[in-house]
């Protein structure tokens, strides 16, 4: 059973934000909204400070808050872990987006719940998701973490990495180099 | 998205992230749903004490609980369910919460709880048309004949009302406390709480409008007791919180010094529930006391609760 996940490298992230545009333009995300987005964390005492840039998204959780309080089984989880939403079974309760512990998730003015789809219909075709494609500084990786010499697994193997939030316990699938 | 500083360290975090209704802080939820928890917390109370003295064979000693209350009931579950229906951004599509059970989804077994408990409303308060309405009666012989065997099986139907009453009033509480992702709405004290909030809100309405004076005293005395079991679940839940990790504290300090202070301790617990509560204290000290006006109190006091509790928890939310 393949295992999706994306690894972000925050040492080569410059935050252009490439990988937002490319995402819009892919998934026809209406104007004013995005699935993906740039955070630019910093922390330290001044003078001392460090910087860390992050191209967040769906973290297509293992234990995924959203998929367990849908009413509707419209949130639904299909191969390699990926999260949908199926837009003709969701009726816009907003549980989902209540439930996301990194508000991933948004209204489409259509009315149905929107958010990244990790590109499925790209993955499904044997290509990389939207994002991950235009990177210019290659800080995007997308790959199946149950095969062992996947670039993921590989990363994750020799560098330090994290995720967001793992006390929520939702076994978040997008990791950070850092 | 969020800066907050300490003496020796500083974090600030910028996101380029604007979602409509999701930044900066969650807007998905305005009044159709605290409005829609507080009439099924009502309705679940109203129906409640209608049928536990069904139950318990007191028909004729409280008559306003169980025969004119329930009157109440459908016009307020159905203001409620219209509520809801205002709030689904893909309404043409709600019934597909009837094509699955998702057990896992409090939603899901809230729809199904709302599915049977509607119905069945509208059955109870026909049970009692003709003796809250005295001048009224059915009109065709076979409808008669329905509502008298019905009334034949009022006490299993009663049975099966006060379950389903308790799952509603429950369920207004979990439906928010099942978000593990809005720390303040994340206690399981929450669900108990709107529950007896909303059978507080029951015998506040049947103190509003039962004529007998020892009917009123007696809920007087129920809703009494209601009131300090939801401020000892009150004082709960903030320690509960303020024992809990540094989120939850966070949410805690929302109505400690932050924002719902005012709202939450005047009008909730001030005037929701002390003052009533000293006023019934009085009731039961034989002093000669208006019993409409704590069940007033009590009344807007369990909708000011569904407003503050939703909007905070909508507020509240992991550092990260």
């Amino acid at each position: 059973m393949a295992r999706y996940a994306m690894v972000v490298d925050t040492w080569r992230c410059v935050g252009c934000s490439d990988c937002v545009v490319a995402c819009q333009t892919e998934n026809r995300v209406p104007l004013g909204y995005c699935r993906d987005w740039i955070v630019q964390d910093t922390w330290g005492t001044f003078p001392d400070l460090k910087t860390e840039i992050r191209s967040e998204r769906c973290n297509h959780c293992h234990n995924s808050p959203c998929v367990r309080c849908c009413p509707t089984g419209a949130s639904h989880i299909v191969e390699g872990g990926i999260v949908l939403v199926t837009h003709n079974e969701c009726i816009g309760c907003k549980a989902c987006i209540a439930a996301c512990p990194y508000d991933a998730r948004y209204v489409h003015p259509e009315g149905y719940i929107d958010k990244c789809t990790f590109c499925v219909h790209r993955v499904r075709a044997g290509k990389h998701p939207a994002c991950v494609e235009v990177c210019p500084t290659h800080c995007l990786t997308f790959g199946d973490l149950s095969d062992p010499n996947s670039t993921v697994t590989t990363l994750l193997r020799t560098r330090v990495s994290k995720t967001l939030i793992p006390e929520a316990g939702t076994q978040p699938q997008l990791y950070f180099l850092s | 998205m969020k800066s907050f500083s300490m003496i020796f360290h500083e974090e600030v975090i910028t996101s380029g992230r604007m979602n409509p209704e999701i930044d900066p802080v969650l807007t998905i939820w305005g009044w159709e749903i605290p409005l829609y928890l507080y009439l099924g917390g009502l309705v679940a109370g109203i129906l409640f004490f209608s049928a536990y003295y069904v139950i318990r064979h007191r028909e004729d000693e409280y008559p306003t609980a169980v025969k004119m209350a329930p009157m109440w009931a459908p016009p307020l579950i159905v203001i409620g369910l219209l509520t809801l229906l205002l709030d689904l951004s893909h309404w043409p599509y709600f019934w597909r919460l009837y094509t699955t059970l998702h057990l896992e989804s409090p939603m899901s077994w809230g729809a199904w709880t709302l599915g049977i408990i509607t119905p069945l409303s509208f059955v109870w308060a026909a049970l009692w048309l003709e003796d809250a309405f005295p001048r009224f009666s059915w009109p065709f012989l076979w409808i008669k004949g329905v509502i008298n065997t019905i009334h034949y099986f009022r006490v299993a139907l009663a049975w099966l009302i006060l379950v389903l009453a308790v799952l509603l009033g429950v369920y207004t509480g979990i439906l928010l406390s099942a978000f593990n992702a809005r720390p303040f709405w994340n206690s399981g004290i929450l669900g108990p709480l709107f529950l007896v909030s909303g059978l507080s809100t029951g015998t506040a309405l049947v103190m509003l409008t039962a004529k007998s004076h020892h009917e009123r005293e007696h809920f007087s005395r129920i809703d009494l007791m209601l009131i300090g079991i939801e401020l000892f679940m009150i004082v709960h839940l903030f320690m509960g919180f303020f024992a809990s990790t540094e989120v939850h504290v966070e949410a805690a300090k929302l109505f400690l010094g932050g924002p719902y202070t005012a709202p939450f301790w005047v009008l909730v617990v001030g005037l929701g529930l002390v003052v009533p509560a000293l006023i019934e204290l009085l009731g039961v000290a034989r002093q000669k006391v208006p019993v409409q006006v704590p069940a007033a109190l009590v009344l807007v006091g369990g909708l000011v609760l569904r407003f503050i509790v939703l909007d905070a928890g909508l507020s509240s939310r992991w550092l990260y």
